[in-house]
């Protein structure tokens, strides 16, 4: 089933219209609904937006639930991508919907919009979780020391302390972890962005559990699964090398050197 | 219904919340309610960094932070509280630091530190290195390693859930905390949380603005949920305006890119800050920076075709330093306004960024029922509070310290509180109010919408209380939101499901940003003199003599259940140091 909702007039101002042509154009919105209260099965509704293309895909969602279907369900927080609450599958792929601007998308064709992958759906755009901050939780996501804690601060070089940037940048956003196949047929695997959080605290000077992180991500739903696809890496809003990162979580565990 | 029972509750999982959080686990049964998952929390937008005299890259103290913050706040600031905010910085960001922070470092290993400002060495001879960073992210390293080490702690949170109530039980003539009603956003199930001691460290209220650095959630839940239990809110005409939001998004640009080096410029590429801070310059305080763009703007130098906004020039920084110090600002240029700021200036204006004022806490993070009588069991930290470390304007790095202090030290209060404590007993029938409001909104036929609503909000508010004000706008405001209230009655939503339904969750989200919104208007019109982020045109000056004081803001309901504020005053704490004139 496919309905179609038109909004009348855009909903703010058309900003920087003065004088010009309306920046606005109009364009698709075809989202994947689900609401288990009414209905066990999940259908594709699509909705007429009047946006501008320098907007976001989240605003687009933002005018459908503001002025046309208040039921439309979605987290987001920020708008800016650095909560992780919009991780959704636009045309597809996986992406913030904050951080996606609809002239980037080609707006002359629908905009699917879809919960991501692997994470049941509980309502609309909201999938459950828990299951994705508990593979987080398992990888002892803190820093783990032995001895006196110093006085001061624990001294690190700016090397060390850039060794282990790249993957301090996660937002836990999902966007990884919902995208690789490996995940979609098996619940069971760790997914990148676990990984990479581990990561973080193995390839951390000041840390002293590496090897037991290792050895939890050496078992048999850990890094081996891991097929080097680079879904993940493609999904990162955050531009995070995921892939490299699993890779050289790989081969701490051969060489046993972090 | 659900009745849980905790020694501690505390409301927000953000810096405030989960730096409480870690101490009152090990002291105390502890439940963390929070409306988003800890990690999604606004702290993690905060960029610039975190204050504290470590001294680590030049010589500092915490006695020359404590009088920046004075200055800073335009000695509108409790100075007992601020003295305490510069000495336990230090052992704060050590903590931090302990706990796995990655800052960034210096050449030997330390902490690293940049420029930030109103930070100044010896009172105000020179800019100083006080801002503890990790790049331009420091506030999401802040709320990922608090939220690491409260998986570490087995802190216990439920996530989803949405305080939309406080209970008080009167017991022999005493006022005390005995718990909170919330809505899970999952089920729309309500809950009772009976609690010993309650800490609110649910943010900040930013949302009733239009150009804001502040996320869709930041809605002032919990000054609203006290506010209407008849407890004062303090100083809630202080709103910071910070000086570099993008133009027309309001998403932040941090000061630490002035701190870098950055230069604001107007349309004849004039560095402008030069004419009105002669020393601090771009790095003058931030009320005295926004005021200074739009006066540029108003006297015809801002820049673009509709002269609206003015430049933030980084393009004379290598490139090396953007990458290394700026990453994530320098790619929110790009995203969001397709610039590059290696060689083109960035279009900014200023954007509504924090709330000074809040819940009235003493320093240890007790709330006030009144000038100095504590609510037994109830606590509040962070942007909600207002202790007051920040008076009339915030510094930047000032408040990422100050969730840090005072999120520890209300955690270890109330968790010894609740030691001692007994439960208190619930009041009869403890949802009725939040049962009542959820079936209001589920079953009204009205016809005004809140999208609608928010939107004349968040439109009265930036035209008439943000950096400049009169008599005349402030009364403009306070027509407008008079007339919300009365049409948000009838306020319909289109979802009447139990499951996930948001529809029903921003309804009421808009009537708390209401309420807030009344009382900074209602504030301000009274404060008729002007003093760091509040900018009176009618009244430019500061006036020590009849206004060197805090603003109490009560909810009065007459007989007839009228609604009306009351305003009452507050002494400010000073110390040290003697009012001065602010120059930068
Ligand atoms: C873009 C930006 C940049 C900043 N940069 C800096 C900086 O560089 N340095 C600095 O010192 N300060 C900075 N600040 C200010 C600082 O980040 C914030 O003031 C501070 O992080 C607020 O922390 P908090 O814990 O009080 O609230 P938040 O982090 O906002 O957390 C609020 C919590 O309360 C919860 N909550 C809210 N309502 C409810 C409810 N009804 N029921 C249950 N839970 C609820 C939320 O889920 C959330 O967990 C910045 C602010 C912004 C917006
Ligand atoms: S690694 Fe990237 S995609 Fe994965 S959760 Fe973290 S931020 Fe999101
Ligand atoms: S809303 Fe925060 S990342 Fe998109």
């Amino acid at each position: 089933m496919s309905t179609a909702a038109t909004l009348d007039k855009p909903s703010s101002a058309p900003e920087g219209a003065k004088g010009t042509a309306s920046p606005y154009i109009t364009v698709t919105f075809r989202i994947r609904r689900f609401n288990p209260e009414v209905s066990d099965e999940s259908t594709w509704q699509d909705f007429q937006v009047e946006i501008d293309p320098k907007e976001r895909v989240l605003d687009g969602l933002h005018k459908i639930k503001w002025d046309m279907d208040g039921s439309l369900t979605f987290r987001r927080s920020c708008a800016h991508g650095i909560c992780g609450s919009d991780a959704m599958r636009i045309n597809g792929r996986n992406r913030l919907a904050c951080k996606t601007l609809i002239k980037d998308l080609n707006p002359d064709k629908p905009i699917t919009v879809e919960p991501i992958k692997g994470l049941t759906v509980l309502k609309d755009l909201v999938v459950d979780m828990e299951p994705f901050f508990q593979a987080y939780r398992d990888v002892m996501p803190f820093l783990i020391t032995k001895g006196n804690e110093p006085t001061r601060e624990r001294r690190q070089s700016a090397a060390d302390r850039e060794r282990f940037d790249d993957t301090t940048k996660c937002i836990l956003c999902a966007a990884c972890t919902s995208s690789c196949p490996v995940f979609w047929n098996d619940g069971q695997y760790f997914g990148p962005a676990a990984i990479v959080n581990a990561h973080r605290f193995i390839f951390d000077s000041r840390d002293e559990a590496g090897e037991q992180r290792l050895e939890i991500l050496n078992d048999k739903d850990g890094v081996w699964r891991c097929r080097t696809t680079f879904n993940c890496t493609e999904a990162c809003p955050r531009g995070i090398e995921i892939t490299k990162a699993i890779q050289e979580v790989k081969r701490a565990l051969i060489t046993r050197r972090f | 219904m659900q009745i849980h029972k905790y020694d501690t509750v505390i409301v927000g999982a953000g810096g405030a919340g989960m730096r409480a959080a870690i101490e009152a686990t090990k002291r105390s049964r502890t439940a963390v309610l929070t409306k988003l998952y800890p990690t999604r929390s606004h702290t993690g937008a905060a960029q610039g960094g975190m204050a504290a005299a470590l001294a680590n890259v030049e010589e500092d103290n915490w006695e020359w932070h404590t009088f920046d913050t004075v200055k800073g706040g335009d000695y509108l600031v409790d100075q007992d509280a601020a003295e305490i905010l510069a000495k336990e910085a230090i052992d704060s960001v050590l903590d931090l630091e302990k706990m796995g922070l990655p800052f960034n470092r210096t050449p030997d290993g330390t902490i690293d530190q940049r420029r930030f400002g109103g930070h100044s060495r010896n009172h105000g001879e020179a800019p100083v290195r006080r801002s503890c960073y990790a790049a331009d992210r420091t506030g999401h390293m802040i709320l990922q390693t608090l939220y690491q080490n409260c998986v570490k702690e087995g802190v216990e949170f439920f996530n989803e859930f949405y305080v939309l109530d406080q209970l008080i039980t009167e017991v022999d003539g005493v006022k005390k905390s005995a718990g909170v009603v919330a809505y899970e956003l999952a089920t729309g199930e309500i809950h009772i949380f009976q609690a010993k001691a309650v800490i609110y460290a649910s943010g900040g209220c930013g949302k009733f603005f239009k150009v804001t650095s502040n996320a869709h959630t930041l809605t002032g839940d919990g000054q609203a949920a006290v506010y209407r239990r008849g407890l004062p809110l303090e100083d809630m005409e202080f709103f910071q305006f910070h000086p570099t939001g993008i133009w027309r998004m309001g998403i932040l640009l941090t000061e630490g890119a002035r701190g870098e080096g950055g230069i604001l410029r107007n349309k004849d590429g004039e560095r402008f800050m030069e004419k009105y801070a002669p020393v601090m310059k771009d790095l003058a305080s931030r009320d005295v920076v926004s005021r200074s763009i739009y006066t540029e703007i108003r006297e015809g130098r801002g820049c673009g075709p509709e002269g609206d906004h003015v430049y933030l020039d980084l393009t004379h920084l290598p490139p090396e330093q953007l990458d290394a110090k700026l990453p994530d600002i320098t790619e929110f240029a790009r995203t969001y306004l397709g610039i590059e700021p290696y060689t083109d200036p960035i279009p900014i204006q200023p954007t509504a960024h924090y709330a000074m004022g809040g819940i009235p806490t003493n320093v240890e993070g007790e709330v006030l029922a009144d000038n100095t009588t504590v609510v037994p069991g109830l606590y509040a930290a962070g942007e909600v509070a207002c202790v007051s470390v920040h008076g009339a304007n915030r510094l930047g790095t000032n408040s990422l310290l100050d969730i840090n202090v005072f999120g520890r030290r209300a955690g270890i209060a109330a968790a010894e509180y609740s030691a001692k404590a007994d439960f208190v007993e619930l009041p009869e029938n403890p949802a009725e109010l939040v049962v009542k409001q959820v079936e209001q909104l589920r079953e009204s036929t009205g016809n005004e919408r809140v999208a609608e609503l928010r939107r004349e909000l968040q439109e009265t508010m930036d035209a008439n209380v943000m950096v400049f004000r009169t008599e005349q706008t402030i009364k403009t405001a306070v027509e407008k939101i008079a007339e919300l209230r009365a049409r948000y009655k009838n306020v319909a939503i289109q979802d009447k499901g139990k499951r996930f339904n948001t529809d029903l969750l921003e309804a009421i989200e808009l009537g708390n940003l209401l309420d807030l919104a009344e009382v900074m208007a209602v504030s301000a019109l009274a404060r008729k003199e002007s003093r760091g982020g509040h900018y009176r045109e009618d009244f430019p000056n500061r006036d020590d003599v009849n206004f060197m004081r805090h603003t109490m803001a009560y909810r009065e309901v007459d007989a007839d259940g009228s609604e009306s504020i009351r305003l009452d005053y507050k002494p400010v704490v000073q110390t040290r140091y003697q009012p001065m004139e602010r120059k930068y």
